[in-house]
């Protein structure tokens, strides 16, 4: 009698509901804040709830947020590349180059992306075939891809990208909205399969939080490690051939200083910085609310100075305001 | 729940003290987008902005642009000041032919596009104000130097950066009239990235490879100061001449030290007061832009258009010990 009726009795296996931890999370907390940056920006400024300044706004971050995607899945399983911005001028010259010898757009497209995966190839190889720190590599590859660029190009531009080409920078798929937001749609939804749907996630997650552990567990640890740098690699040829488009033309000073900013959109997106954790979603949001805080000071004409202050402080606020409830919450238990 | 809550308070109450400006509809908005903030130069180019706005009294001026020199950094500044419809964009471009897409779809707005100091692709903007011609520059820069070697010399160039506009022409028309003075030479052409950190170590790095160097050539007011300082810092004064372009209240220690003997710039209160000037008139007067055409700017005179629809301002001016103390509370 008193067994069945142990055997009835309810066991959680979680202490809080799924509802309660989703509002409680980290994405649920950002998107507070993006909606608070919406309301706050319509307000301020007349200019700001228009359909084609929003659309235009999006420029702000779709080509940082693709590569923040891989970039999420590469600081989860504990590593880091430095380099995509680097790899974005040495992928965008390369395709400048092959414009000099009469490459169509798919020829285009084709180069810019192969170049990526190539240098995601050779950060992959130092860091887990020579077992070298991803950070150290990363740095020195950050200067060396780019010095390839300038070697090439020097004082000079590449131009005149075919008028097919500016399609994937400055083309419309529907009304206000943008080729570059699908395509940051659809890695956003192939990314999310990816880390939170199949087993290759789970062995990121398990990476992150416990290398030797997961190695003993048959996890082919190099692999993965492997994989995510070819992917960081890829999506930095990606937003090599956006940006490219968008902007028409190649530089070798082209996307400096992009490499900061697509780590700042992840780990204001709540990936741990040390690797273990993090989410998909979350770097969406994270992308959105970089996106809305830049146009809407930009809509202010609030100095690019106290905008990168104000990032800055989002960042340091948004991850401390949750471990200073924490330690509050915890003295009151005390 | 508190959490939330306090976190939505503390966003809306920072955007609160970001200020709502007041947007005076009836006002002509002309925007001054400069390569980036926080410098000297384009700080008193925006000074010379607000005085052509006051001359022409309905002017609004935004001061603005990015935190970087980079073409990115002024698109979304570019993409900004479309959504606010405002009536002219006088932009100093960080690259020629990056910021062409995102001006033309101002023009196509309505938007009245101009460039000054440094220009923007034909396409990508109605006229461009030269402060003054790259030729009479390229040569001042080398007459400087010049001038205060009647035996000749060696000198080298410390520039801003490999991709900058300005310097690389500059350094072009410098090349071509180097023939006007023999028995100076060019030894070596460095860059300083427009870093004051950056350009220190190239200058004490040209001392330290070429011993006999007699002056050093910064056509550009971040590296005229970090190269008069290494060689302050060198104890070179007097063997090693800074000169090149800088501002006159950043250069007066170096004047009075004895380490640069003259230097030249434009006047860039006149460049932002004709770049204001000449954007006025196009938006609000219907001026037509063409070859050969004559636009007024107030008191500096009129533009004279070339073929590619530039013109030039004005003869860089010399600044030396006699003029220093004049011009260094200026700009």
């Amino acid at each position: 009698m008193t067994d069945t009726r142990l055997q009835t009795r309810h066991v959680p296996d979680r202490l809080q509901g799924r509802a309660y931890r989703t509002f409680r999370s980290w994405e649920a907390l950002l998107l507070a804040v993006a909606v608070a940056i919406f309301i706050v920006n319509s307000f301020a400024s007349p200019y700001f709830l228009s359909a084609w300044n929003l659309s235009d706004a999006t420029f702000n971050f779709t080509e940082k947020a693709m590569i923040a995607f891989a970039m999420a899945l590469l600081i989860i399983s504990g590593e880091i590349d430095l380099s995509v911005a680097s790899i974005i001028a040495l992928a965008s010259t390369a395709m400048g180059l092959a414009l000099q010898y009469a490459a169509g757009t798919p020829e285009l497209v084709i180069i810019g992306l192969t170049v990526g995966l190539l240098c995601g190839a050779f950060n992959a190889v130092f860091v887990t075939i020579l077992g070298l720190p991803s950070i150290v590599v990363t740095i020195g590859t950050m200067s060396l891809f780019r010095g390839i660029s300038f070697i090439i190009l020097g004082d000079d531009a590449f131009r005149g990208y075919p008028a097919s080409f500016s399609w994937f920078g400055q083309g419309y798929i529907y009304w206000v909205f943008t080729v570059e937001m699908l395509l940051f749609l659809i890695i956003a939804i192939i990314y999310f399969v990816l880390l939170h749907k199949t087993n290759f996630g789970r062995a990121v997650y398990a990476i992150g939080n416990n290398p030797t552990g997961a190695l003993f567990s048959g996890i082919r640890v190099q692999r993965v490690k492997f994989i995510l740098f070819l992917l960081t690699g890829l999506m930095s040829g990606v937003a090599a051939v956006c940006l490219t488009s968008r902007l028409g033309s190649t530089r070798p000073s082209i996307a400096t200083g992009m490499e900061l900013e697509v780590v700042t959109m992840v780990v204001l997106g709540g990936v741990n910085i040390l690797g273990g954790s993090g989410s998909i979603p979350g770097v969406v949001i994270a992308a959105f609310v970089m996106g809305l805080v830049t146009f809407g000071l930009g809509l202010l004409n609030v100095p690019g100075i106290v905008m990168s202050i104000f990032i800055g402080l989002l960042l340091i606020g948004v991850i401390a305001l949750p471990r200073l409830w924490t330690m509050a919450a915890a003295r009151r238990v005390t | 729940m508190s959490v939330l809550k306090r976190l939505v308070t503390s966003v809306a109450l920072a955007g609160a003290m970001l200020g709502t400006p007041a947007l005076a509809q009836d006002d002509v908005r002309i925007a001054l987008v400069v390569k980036a903030l926080g410098i000297g130069f384009f700080e008193a180019a925006a000074e010379g902005a607000e005085e052509a706005a006051a001359e022409l009294g309905n002017v609004e001026i935004i001061y603005t642009g990015p935190t970087d020199t980079t073409a990115e950094g002024q698109i979304e500044v570019i993409n900004a000041l479309i959504a606010q419809q405002v009536d002219a964009i006088a932009i100093s471009a960080n690259d020629t032919d990056a910021l062409v897409p995102a001006l033309k779809r101002a023009m196509q707005r309505g938007i009245t596009v101009i460039s000054w100091d440094s220009g923007v692709a034909p396409e990508g903007r109605q006229l461009h104000l030269n402060p003054s011609s790259n030729s009479l520059i390229g040569n001042m820069i080398i007459k400087l130097a010049a001038d205060h070697l009647p035996e000749g010399g060696d000198v080298a160039v410390l520039s801003a950066t490999t991709t900058s506009t300005n310097q690389n022409i500059w350094i072009e028309e410098m090349n071509k009239v180097m023939g006007n003075y023999p028995g100076i030479n060019v030894v070596s052409t460095v860059y300083g990235d427009d870093l004051a950190d950056k350009s220190y170590r190239e200058a004490t790095g040209l001392m330290q490879s070429f011993p006999d160097l007699d002056a050093i050539i910064a056509p550009t007011s971040v590296g005229i100061v970090a190269a008069a300082q290494a060689v302050v810092d060198a104890g070179k004064v007097g063997e090693v001449n800074v000169t090149g372009l800088g501002l006159p209240s950043e250069m007066a220690g170096a004047i009075e030290s004895g380490a640069s003997q003259s230097f030249a710039i434009w006047n860039p209160i006149d460049l932002g007061y004709s770049a204001t000037m000449l954007a006025y008139e196009l938006s609000q007067n219907g001026v037509e832009v063409a070859p050969g055409a004559e636009i007024p700017m107030g008191r500096m005179g009129a533009l004279t258009l070339d073929e590619n629809n530039e013109g030039a301002m004005a003869d860089p001016f010399v600044y030396d010990a006699s003029n220093i103390d004049q011009f260094k509370s200026i700009f």
